[in-house]
């Protein structure tokens, strides 16, 4: 692990590289040779209401390494628009030099040796922290909301059905959350821990399916530094499609924007001088709903997992994304004043676990909640030679493992896995650890398959995926990444119209074009299917890599981006 | 680009024909069969845009039983009221889902109700009103294989 002091050094071996800061001094503090918690966390305090947004936290306690897409395309007119942008049109378009601290913890250029440089980032320490500093700076004008995404993705949260991060975010001091896989741990469970917590479960666009009645609290109202301010949760619109539905059969979603639209003007009315959306829509959803509805002033944006160094501003609306895993925290500052803003002031907090200092209250809670599963967390399964990593639109090498388990451990032509966008990396070197696999698979229908499927059937999968990431309306994306697979070679033209996206299938053991109506055994997992029987897909990893515990996977070029 | 709702839906319509052929689906309604029922259901008149608003999802979250809503702006009396409505979907084996009568001791013009939707395709909703005027909405509803999300 790296020390606080090796930071230092590393940043001082940037320095020459450093430019200018975007919206925070980090940058420039970087460039003059020491980062401290100061740079990160001594914001001058701007207007009278701060908004503190944690979301995708993924069940990630403990500081991680987590590398951002290379490939994250956007199609129709947010084509080359942020967060459609990686590497270095990332860096150039906020302006940021290469190798700093903010271009490791916002792209993925140069990852490997900058990760070496920089150390993890995240964890909840840490976070604690962050939220404890600007609360004692601002007693009375935070608000600290929790985008969702936060009860799933971690062993421990498995094995706890999400109640360690319950008590973890109760610790936080959470004011307001949203949800989507909190959802995957059924109808009784949610309803058993919503029940429990001591801050509002906001969902405005959760109907009870018999009854068409909110299933949920739409908003709450708060008072901050004098004003009113409306926070507006808007739950993962797809949760029943993405995710199965007959975990929570009586729940009916939908992106339902006239609510939306009610909702705001039901808080204005009742005298909300700042309205908030706290939302899990995804960006490209969030970006086109700003557009259509009015008097809504903030959207903290969550789902797609993307950071953004800059608020973007859409007619009135100013959009916040703040990242996944405990990589950042955002701030906004805004100054609220007869029931207008009038002005913000916004900083993408990166939260460098050897920057800022942990919250020993915080420690000593995840000490405790981990201490009972901590033999097997740190169980080593193997060792990778090469970065293994997920999010990224085609493939991710960890991913590619998975596959790989699954064509040999069930004997398979063809290995699906699904394009989530949690799951942490794991750097060239390190030992894979038991904790490490479950980051990369911890779920509720973990169910590892082994089925016969028709040509044509694999074309309607990817085909409905890639519609699904690709769709040039927003309203019909549902923001994952495309399906992984392993086995099988495609070509891929995301501007394509829906059903024609997808050529040049190919068995790549025989090198012959995949056949319509020939059947191929494949295995995969996370069917929202009910009923669907295999052994857990961790187990499926844990065996393969028993087997061949030295990995090494190089990128693969089976899946070709026609544009 | 901008793509308005109505764009897309053409567009989408236009790729679900053209990907039904090759992959010998069973006879499925065209577009034109749902162009011949509207055009039957308004005597021939092509309907404006307005006064009817179709509410539906995006994505249908069960294609076996999708809600759908209809609204028409309309005062209901008299003098001014919504004879009835026909709900259409382009993709089904035959387009033809429900038509609703109205009268003005309705009150409203508004009805919901449950539909199975074969696969992604569009539903159309046309109202007619008693001065004989025509009016349309209609909405793309995607059925997917679902599961891969987050």
């Amino acid at each position: 692990m790296i020390s606080r002091r090796d930071f230092l050094v590393a940043s001082a071996a940037v320095a020459g590289l450093a430019g200018p800061g975007l919206t925070g001094s980090w940058s420039r503090a970087a460039a003059q040779q020491a980062l401290t918690e100061d740079d990160l966390l001594g914001m001058q305090g701007y207007g009278n209401v701060t908004l503190l947004h944690l979301t995708d936290l993924h069940a990630q306690l403990m500081p991680l390494y987590f590398r951002e897409p290379s490939i994250n395309l956007g199609v129709g007119e947010v084509a080359g628009l942020p967060p459609h942008l990686t590497g270095k049109d990332f860096l150039q378009r906020f302006g940021i030099e290469a190798g700093t601290p903010e271009a490791y913890a916002l792209t993925s250029e140069d990852f490997v040796s900058l990760a070496k440089t920089y150390g993890r980032m995240g964890g909840v320490d840490r976070i604690a922290r962050i939220v404890k500093r600007i609360r004692a700076d601002r007693p009375d004008n935070t608000l600290f909301l929790d985008g969702g995404d936060t009860w799933q993705g971690s062993y421990t949260a498995q094995q706890t059905q999400g109640q360690d991060m319950v008590e973890v975010m109760n610790a936080l001091g959470v004011d307001a959350m949203t949800a989507h896989w909190e959802f995957t741990y059924g109808t009784d469970r949610v309803t058993e821990l919503v029940d429990s917590l001591p801050f509002p479960f906001l969902c405005g666009n959760v109907y009870d399916a018999e009854w068409d009645e909110p299933a949920f609290k739409a908003y709450e109202m708060f008072e901050r530094g004098g004003a009113q301010v409306a926070v507006i949760g808007q739950a993962f619109p797809y949760t029943p499609i993405a995710n199965p539905r007959y975990m929570i059969p009586n729940w009916s979603f939908g992106i339902r924007e006239e609510d939306v639209q009610a909702n705001i003007d039901k808080a204005r009315a009742e005298g909300a001088e700042l309205v908030v959306l706290l939302s899990h829509n995804g960006f490209d959803v969030d970006r086109k709903l700003a557009s259509r509805v009015t008097g809504l002033d903030v959207i903290l944006s969550g789902h797609t997992h993307d950071a953004l160094p800059d608020v973007i501003q859409v007619g009135q609306t100013l959009i916040v994304a703040s990242g996944s895993n405990g990589k950042f925290v955002s701030r906004l500052d805004l100054d609220v004043r007869d029931g207008a803003v009038h002005g913000y002031s916004y900083n993408l907090i990166p939260v460098f676990s050897d920057v800022i200092e942990p919250d020993a209250d915080m420690t000593a809670l995840v000490t405790q909640l981990r201490e009972p599963f901590a033999a097997d967390l740190a169980r080593e399964l193997g060792r990778t030679e090469t970065l293994l990593y997920r999010r990224g639109n085609f493939n991710g090498t960890f991913d590619d493992l998975i596959c790989q388990a699954l064509l040999s451990q069930r004997d398979a032509e063809i290995a699906l896995s699904p394009g989530f966008r949690w799951g942490t990396s794991v750097l060239p070197g390190q030992a894979i650890t038991f904790e490490d696999v479950h980051n990369a698979t911890a779920m509720t229908y973990p169910a590892a398959y082994r089925s016969s499927m028709s040509g044509q059937m694999l074309k309607d999968i990817l085909e409905d995926v890639g519609d699904n990431l690709f769709n040039p309306d927003p309203y019909y994306q549902q923001g994952g990444d495309m399906v992984r697979v392993g086995g099988m070679g495609y070509s891929i033209d995301p501007t394509a119209a829906m059903g024609s996206r997808i050529s040049d299938m190919t068995l790549l053991s025989t090198g012959e074009p995949i056949q319509a109506d020939r059947d191929y055994i494949v295995s995969g997992w996370a069917s929202v299917n009910e009923g669907t029987e295999g052994p857990p897909v961790w187990d499926v990893v844990e065996n393969h890599l028993k087997e061949n515990p030295v990995v090494s996977v190089e990128d693969t070029s089976s899946v070709k981006v026609k544009m | 680009m901008t793509l308005t709702r109505r764009q897309a839906l053409v567009a989408g319509a236009g790729a679900v024909v053209a990907t039904a052929l090759p992959f010998g689906m069973p006879a499925f309604a065209s577009e034109e069969d749902t162009q011949k029922h509207i055009m039957e259901f308004t005597g021939g008149k092509t309907p404006e845009a307005g006064k009817i608003t179709l509410d539906a999802p995006e994505i249908a979250e069960n294609g076996n039983t999708v809600p759908i809503g209809v609204t028409v702006d309309s005062p209901m009396t008299a003098d001014s009221y919504v004879e009835s409505v026909i709900l259409l979907a382009d993709g089904n084996p035959s387009p033809g889902v429900a038509t609703f009568n109205f009268t003005p001791m309705s009150g409203t013009a508004a009805a919901t109700t449950r539909m199975r939707l074969a696969k992604t395709q569009n539903v159309v909703a046309v109202a007619k009103m008693n001065d004989g005027s025509v009016f349309m909405d209609q909405k793309q509803i995607k059925v997917t294989i679902g599961g891969c999300g987050g």
